[in-house]
């Protein structure tokens, strides 16, 4: 259990810049998480981390103790990280509890097998001490990778992608099973997904990041209602952008009416002031920014409905040709083409400048 | 990449050396060579190249068809037993189809004096050199063809039949195009082992090459002629390993939907009964006579021959097969590390190149491993008497070094294939993951990857084992003083006709050469669970 502190960190393969000035901190006991689309630069960071990658340039400390620099990495095998590998890597001519006892064979024996019971005991694995590999499930298979990396009580837990090789439904009872094991284990992890259901299920940290370089790194929560940037925006969660005009620093008008709010224009130095009044932005509507009135005289064509169970998500066609999403109980089951009132429920604004 | 380069060299080095002969041309030889030896060796050649060709394909692809694609009584048991021709080398089926079949053996003897009958083709001859090797080397083209059908056979019969084509018309329109990359490298295979064989055609006295060599060597003392002989030898090789390289490129697994188990053909009772009538024919021929007609010769000479000098043969034979095996073991498995730390396209073609020596005929192999050691060995001599005051006449050349190195070039391929793919399949991410638990690189040879890899030494070194102990023309020419194997025991019965003396060691060599084939299935039926 450890502090992990990326600083300025980047590193290039054959020319190419794979990662960029990674800076976060993930405090002690956290869940971190790397979110991007694929070829982001997320594994490229954890395996930089892992040890398995040189840095060209920046930090990279646990618990304190530099592990990268420029010119010189702490061998994979000393670092005391543990790793979960997207495939689980198992060791498929050892049993279950031999993969689980394998990073311990310094201990005393008595002190191995405690650790080995306990950690079975954590995952629910048990009964399958003695099996092999081969013979458990997949859902099964990432339980005893997950045991195997934290049975030697490493100072961090690293997981690749842990659900994607796992049906969509095992996935979501997973994350949340894993967040516990690890949560009772009270153990720094850093995951890397591609997945943000994953994500905001997982972990108490995210950093959303592109081509290399992490766009915003915050709660879940505030990822998704104050995304710093159109690609965090875009990326996290549902919505759309329509245009709107400034009207002072806290009120910004938009073809549905007035939103009020703090707006934090992205803006430089020679450019904010000048922007805070009938300054052009986007502003992001999220589904659940537009609700559904049969009162209101706000009118917006049904172009597109998703059922979703509990609720229809409607990609509405606004007067001026905008679209927008609104999400909405599933008893109002309207057909495409119709026109529903509608009218807007922001408590907050989130706003880009146009360029 | 050094070591890579190092044994990629020593398959280069017998080449080089065969190739360069031509620069000292001995006249006469070299005269009589051309007038009177190369015309019939290369008739020879290639009407054996061309039967044998015939007779693998049609026998390996139909039996292959049957097993893998029809549903037909015994077609469980036919599916391995039919590979079991593997463990009888070419040179015993040719003594027991001679011994049998000759004019003065049981089968001829009971036709005469029974019937009056006579006309019975010989056996002695093209035709009867072609039967045997095609029954001896089917196995090839079988196992590899039958992977195929079995694969992509059933999906593309039934997309042929739903198109509108009959059973037959899909067979010959898709089916059989399409497994035709993996038919060729099978047939290739087959040839490369016709070209290679030396026993068969010494038993027969069917002038090849490989013959040609020895008789070269043996009887006009002339390494340079052999060497030349060797050289022409390789080009019919290289022309077999280019093909057989390059429909290896255009074989890709694509496995779809499930096997072919829940697919296979129903014959009718009558086609079933042919079905099975064939393929116990096949097997019968190849094998069970064979062995059986082994048996009984060993019965009648066993109380005689087995006696302390039996015991020297076999033991020789398995401790010449044990240090080979251990030698070819070794050097593909730092072969296949290399490959594995520095991965890439040149590192790539020097393994197919390190392992290209399996296409050699053995013949080749003990005059350009030879050549170069005896020069090697005149030159220690020469600086061992000037400056140590040594008195002897070779150092090296009676040593097992010729012929040891000889095994480790033919039969590298044997034992890279294994290692090289059981190595493949431990994935970077179980070393990554052994390493974060804190596994250093030696930890990681010994926990991890001898471990796991196992299995593919044991197949790599039995598979090794087997073929020295049936090798036959490195071991008669390149032995020390001394050293007679089973296999040199074999010949030497054979060529003065003692058929029935030559059956104890046979059986010995084929019963060792059961065990990978039993291995080789085993391993099969397992790793597909």
């Amino acid at each position: 259990m450890a502090e992990l502190i990326l600083d300025s960190v980047s590193q290039s393969y054959a020319k190419r810049q794979i990662i960029a000035d990674l800076t976060f901190t993930l405090p002690e006991g956290a869940i971190g998480c790397l979110l991007g689309p694929s070829g982001c630069g997320k594994t490229t960071a954890l395996r930089c981390i892992s040890g398995f990658e040189p840095i060209q340039s920046g930090e990279i400390r646990i618990g304190g103790e530099v592990v990268s620099r420029p010119g010189w990495m702490l061998a994979a095998e000393k670092r005391r990280i543990g790793m979960v590998f997207q495939d689980y890597a198992l060791f498929p001519h050892l049993s279950v509890a031999d993969n689980v006892g394998f990073g311990l064979r310094n201990d005393a024996r008595a002190a191995r097998q405690e650790r080995i019971d306990e950690l079975l005991v954590l995952v629910g694995l048990t009964a399958h001490a003695d099996q092999y590999p081969h013979q458990l499930s997949g859902g099964q298979q990432q339980r005893v990778a997950l045991a195997r990396a934290l049975a030697p009580r490493p100072r961090l837990i690293l997981m690749d992608e842990p659900f994607s090789n796992l049906d969509v439904e095992l996935r979501e009872r997973l994350s949340i099973e894993v967040r516990d094991i690890l949560k009772r284990e009270a153990t720094t992890a850093l995951i890397v997904t591609h997945d943000q259901h994953e994500a905001f299920a997982l972990a108490d940290w995210v950093g959303v990041m592109h081509q290399g370089r992490i766009q915003q790194w915050d709660t879940p929560y505030n990822l998704y209602h104050e995304p710093g940037n159109r690609f965090v925006a875009d990326f996290v969660g549902q919505g759309a952008l329509v245009p709107g005009e400034v009207i002072n620093d806290h009120q910004v008008e938009i073809e549905l009416g007035v939103l009020e709010g703090h707006i934090p224009v992205e803006c430089d130095a020679s450019g904010c002031e000048q922007c805070v009044r009938n300054c052009h932005v986007d502003v992001l509507l999220r589904p659940d920014d537009i609700i559904h009135d049969d009162d209101s005289l706000l009118l917006a064509e049904v172009e597109n409905k998703a059922f979703r169970g509990a609720d229809f998500l409607y990609t509405l066609k606004l007067p001026s040709g905008q679209h927008a999403l609104s999400l909405v109980p599933s008893h109002h089951n309207h057909a495409i083409g119709e026109r529903i009132g509608i009218k807007l429920a922001a408590d907050h604004v989130v706003a880009f400048r146009r360029e | 990449m050094l070591f890579a380069l190092a044994v990629a060299a020593l398959v280069l080095v017998p080449v080089a050396v065969t190739f360069s002969s031509f620069a000292r041309v001995e006249g006469d030889i070299l005269a009589h060579l051309t007038e009177f030896v190369l015309p019939e060796l290369v008739g020879n050649t290639l009407w054996l190249v061309l039967g044998v060709a015939i007779g693998v394909g049609v026998l390996g692809v139909s039996l292959a068809w049957l097993t893998a694609m029809c549903e037909f009584p015994g077609r469980r048991l036919f599916d391995w037993a039919l590979l079991l021709p593997l463990a009888l080398p070419a040179y015993v089926t040719a003594f027991v189809a001679i011994g049998l079949l000759d004019f003065t053996g049981p089968l001829q003897t009971w036709l005469r004096e029974s019937w009056g009958f006579t006309g019975l083709p010989e056996i002695r001859s093209r035709g009867g050199v072609i039967l045997v090797m095609s029954l001896a080397l089917y196995p090839y083209v079988y196992l590899i063809a039958k992977n195929a059908f079995a694969t992509q056979g059933a999906i593309a019969l039934e997309a042929a039949q739903s198109l509108g084509l009959s059973r037959i018309q899909g067979f010959f329109r898709v089916a059989l195009p399409m497994a035709r990359p993996w038919i060729a490298a099978g047939m290739m295979l087959a040839l490369m082992e016709t070209l290679a064989d030396f026993g068969t055609m010494a038993i027969f006295n069917y002038d090849t090459f490989t013959t040609a060599i020895y008789k070269a060597w043996y009887s006009l003392f002339s390494l340079p002629a052999a060497a030349q002989l060797a050289s022409i030898l390789i080009l019919f090789v290289l022309i077999a390993v280019v093909f057989e390289q390059r429909s290896r490129t255009r074989m890709r697994y694509g496995t779809v939907g499930r096997s072919a188990a829940s697919r296979r053909i129903k014959l009718s009772p009558a086609l079933a009964g042919l079905a099975l009538l064939y393929a116990g024919a096949v097997l019968a021929v190849a094998f069970l006579i064979p062995i059986t007609q082994l048996a009984l010769w060993t019965r009648d000479v066993i109380a005689d021959d087995l006696d302390s000098r039996y015991w020297a043969f076999a033991w020789h034979s398995v401790l010449l097969a044990g240090i080979g095996a251990l030698m070819v073991v070794a050097v593909a498995l730092l072969l296949a590390y290399a490959g594995r730390q520095r991965p890439g396209p040149a590192m790539m073609w020097v393994q197919r190149l390190a392992t290209l020596g399996y296409a050699f005929p053995g013949a080749v192999l003990a005059v350009g491993l030879f050549i170069p050691v005896a020069a090697l060995d005149n030159w220690l001599i020469d600086t061992g008497r000037a400056w140590f005051g040594f008195d002897g006449s070779e150092i090296l050349k009676g040593t097992l070094l010729v012929m040891l190195l000889a095994y480790l070039v033919r039969f590298l391929a044997v034992g890279f294939g294994p290692i090289d793919s059981g190595l493949h399949r431990i994935t970077r991410n179980v070393d990554e993951a052994a390493r974060n638990l804190g596994t250093g690189t030696a930890g990681l040879l010994t926990r991890i990857h001898l471990p796991m890899l196992r299995a593919s030494l044991l197949t790599a070194g039995a598979l090794a084992f087997v073929d020295i102990m049936k090798e036959m023309p490195i071991t008669l020419m390149t032995r020390p003083f001394g050293w007679d194997t089973l296999a040199v025991r074999v010949f030497e019965m054979t060529s003065e006709g003692e058929w029935e003396r030559a059956a104890l060691p046979s059986l010995a060599i084929v019963v060792a050469g059961i065990i990978p084939i039993i291995l080789m299935t085993w391993r099969g039926a397992h790793s597909h669970g």
